[in-house]
């Protein structure tokens, strides 16, 4: 009889352990434990038996049906989050194909990348409170500067209307994340098998032609990617639109987002805690459903394809190996 | 003829992109550089206008700011515990789950690692009631440990440890301290640990920066005015008691970021080089 080596396929296990104990305690129960209480009467500071509704969907029912504030945060997400993404996405394309385009051979690169990469790196309530400073009324940095420059004459309120307030949080994020999406973008671009590039130039190919026709169908895997990060990103924001404008939601609440919402259901003296859970789970459907619909867009066809196929033939090696 | 043209046509072109670069730029330094002047000016004169150099008043913003219980150093420590041991739990524990993900064959390997890409979509607001209420039932709130345990299942570095020791490791390493006599954590901590060095220190850096910049959790966990860390400290800039004062709350921000701005001069090549990283998933 051959005699089996040692078997290390326990340590597989073992390894493992840390992140699955972990995960099961500090994230799967609490998530449980929160979609429970959203079908709950669990709300006030002092701790009294919980009872599951009569209609155990009614939180759920009210938040979107009932609660316009809900319904705003929903919108107000959306809209935050499309109108920094759009332009995010643009200039970090655009940056991209200047800083990857050899023929135009950029100087300082380096330097602009690190400096372009910086708001990203300060904590994001250092910047809602720096950028909330800096738009004061009626005598802020940014109104003398608009007063220096001759732009406006009166000071200008920018976070009483809801827009310029809007504006001016997604200017934030995006200010905050197109120099992170540029250099994720450059990675991409850099590991594009360089003969394709060699090739269209051969084939007399312009600067704009190999960006449109070379280099954004290979990166469509890249840019899926910063568009779901971005997406999961832009679902949780909260450090700006909390911290921006007080009270938190801005004017009219143009700026509530749902963990702002969220948040102050629980936790700001309205101790709605069902609410809130009810809420989590509404945003964590939301942001499951998002997933998995981008997830299958980004499935590379041709590779299942090929994954596939390879587990055929090691299966019939297997097959074969034990056969002999 | 035509050369010349497109000559000229391309030197346009440069100028142009380096225009747009040069404004980016500015616009990246600017918010900051008029947060480090601001901090030395008194409130008057901001209130008078905008300035690009300092002044002289950074000692009466400091004592401004600290006589109203705005404590910097105790919530720079807080900070440093809290993102300190979570960065460790987070490095460790996930390069071991990769390792254990790339090194072991065992059955239910493929499907821990789909579940580890299902994870990392979870947003953290989803369980942060459940959360809150088991720490609350836990008596754990006021405590860094709900904060920092949590660390040791990082989904994201999982997944960029595993394509790292994917692309590096050899087996034949592991194979080799087999039969030298070393144990299986052993070999781990002794040989693939120092192996994976350059993906734990971008990972660190990445890991680090989020907690440091952490604000949602904490606020939620911490109500204990010594517990604070800085975001939460920053996040009491805006309250009424600093409304006037201007120039202390710039020195709180200036304060707050500091410390990070370092850190970031320092080490942003590697920074840079290690979004540039996790970034690319093939």
């Amino acid at each position: 009889m051959r005699r089996k080596g040692v078997s290390y396929s326990k340590y597989g296990y073992i390894f493992s352990l840390p992140f699955i104990l972990v995960f099961l305690v500090f994230s799967l129960y609490p998530i449980l434990y929160t979609a429970f209480i959203g079908f709950t009467d669990m709300k006030g500071v002092i701790p009294k038996p919980i009872h599951i509704l009569d209609n155990p969907f009614q939180n759920f029912k009210e938040l979107i049906v009932d609660n316009v504030s809900f319904r705003q945060s929903l919108i107000n997400t959306f809209i935050l989050w499309i109108a920094n993404f759009i332009p995010q996405i643009a200039l970090a394309l655009l940056l991209t194909a200047w800083f990857t385009n050899r023929r135009l051979n950029i100087k300082g690169q380096g330097a602009f990348k690190v400096l372009l990469y910086m708001p990203n790196i300060i904590t994001a309530s250092t910047i809602a409170v720096l950028f909330s400073t800096l738009f004061a009324y009626p005598m802020g940095p940014v109104n003398s500067l608009f007063h220096a420059l001759g732009w406006s004459d009166a000071p200008i309120q920018f976070l009483q209307s809801r827009n310029t307030a809007r504006g001016i949080v997604s200017f934030i994020q995006f200010w905050m994340w197109y120099g992170n999406t540029m250099i994720v973008l450059i990675a991409g671009v850099m590991g594009i098998n360089p003969a394709l590039f060699e090739a269209a130039s051969i084939d007399g190919a312009s600067g704009v032609q190999t960006f449109f026709r070379v280099t954004l169908p290979s990166l469509r895997t890249i840019l899926l990617y910063s568009l779901i990060t971005s997406m999961i990103g832009g679902l949780q924001m909260f450090d700006i639109p909390q911290l921006f404008i007080t009270p938190a939601g801005g004017p009219d609440n143009a700026t509530l987002t749902t963990s702002v919402f969220i948040y102050g259901q629980a936790f700001k003296g309205s101790y709605m805690y069902n609410k809130a859970a009810a809420a989590s789970m509404i945003m964590f459907i939301i942001a499951a459903v998002l997933s998995a619909l981008l997830f299958y867009l980004m499935r590379d066809r041709g590779e299942a394809k090929i994954r596939k196929q390879h587990k055929k033939i090691e299966k019939a090696a297997k097959a074969a190996a034990r056969g002999m | 003829m035509a050369r010349t043209e497109s000559i000229t046509a391309r030197r346009i072109n440069k100028t142009i992109i380096y225009v747009v670069c040069i404004v980016l730029a500015l616009l990246s330094i600017l918010p900051f550089w008029i947060m480090f002047v601001n901090a030395t000016r008194s409130t008057p004169e901001i209130q008078r206008g905008l300035s690009l150099l300092p002044s002289s008043h950074l000692m009466t913003n400091w004592h401004v700011l600290t006589s109203k219980s705005f404590d910097p150093l105790k919530g720079f420590l807080n900070s440093l515990i809290v993102s300190g041991f979570s960065t460790i739990c987070a490095v460790y524990f996930s390069s071991l789950t990769a390792y254990g993900l790339v090194v072991y064959n065992w059955k239910l390997r493929q499907p821990f690692f789909t579940f580890i890409m299902c994870v990392m979509m979870i947003p953290a607001q989803a369980s942060a009631i459940g959360f809150y209420q088991f720490m609350y039932h836990m008596h754990w709130t006021n405590n860094f440990l709900p904060l920092i345990l949590p660390a040791i299942a990082s989904p994201a570095i999982v997944f960029f440890m595993r394509q790292y020791l994917l692309a590096t490791l050899s087996l034949e390493i592991v194979e080799a301290s087999r039969i030298d006599g070393s144990g299986e954590f052993a070999t781990f901590n002794r040989i693939i640990l120092p192996i994976m060095m350059p993906a734990i220190a971008t990972q660190a850096i990445f890991a680090f920066v989020a907690s440091w910049n952490n604000l949602f959790m904490p606020l939620i966990l911490l109500t204990d005015k010594a517990k604070y860390t800085l975001p939460i400290m920053v996040s009491l800039l805006r309250g009424d008691i600093y409304k006037t004062e201007f120039g202390s709350i710039y020195m709180g921000l200036s304060l707050t970021a500091l410390p990070l701005f370092v850190i970031y001069f320092l080490l942003s090549r590697y920074i840079i080089a290690g979004v540039a990283l996790g970034g690319v998933k093939e």
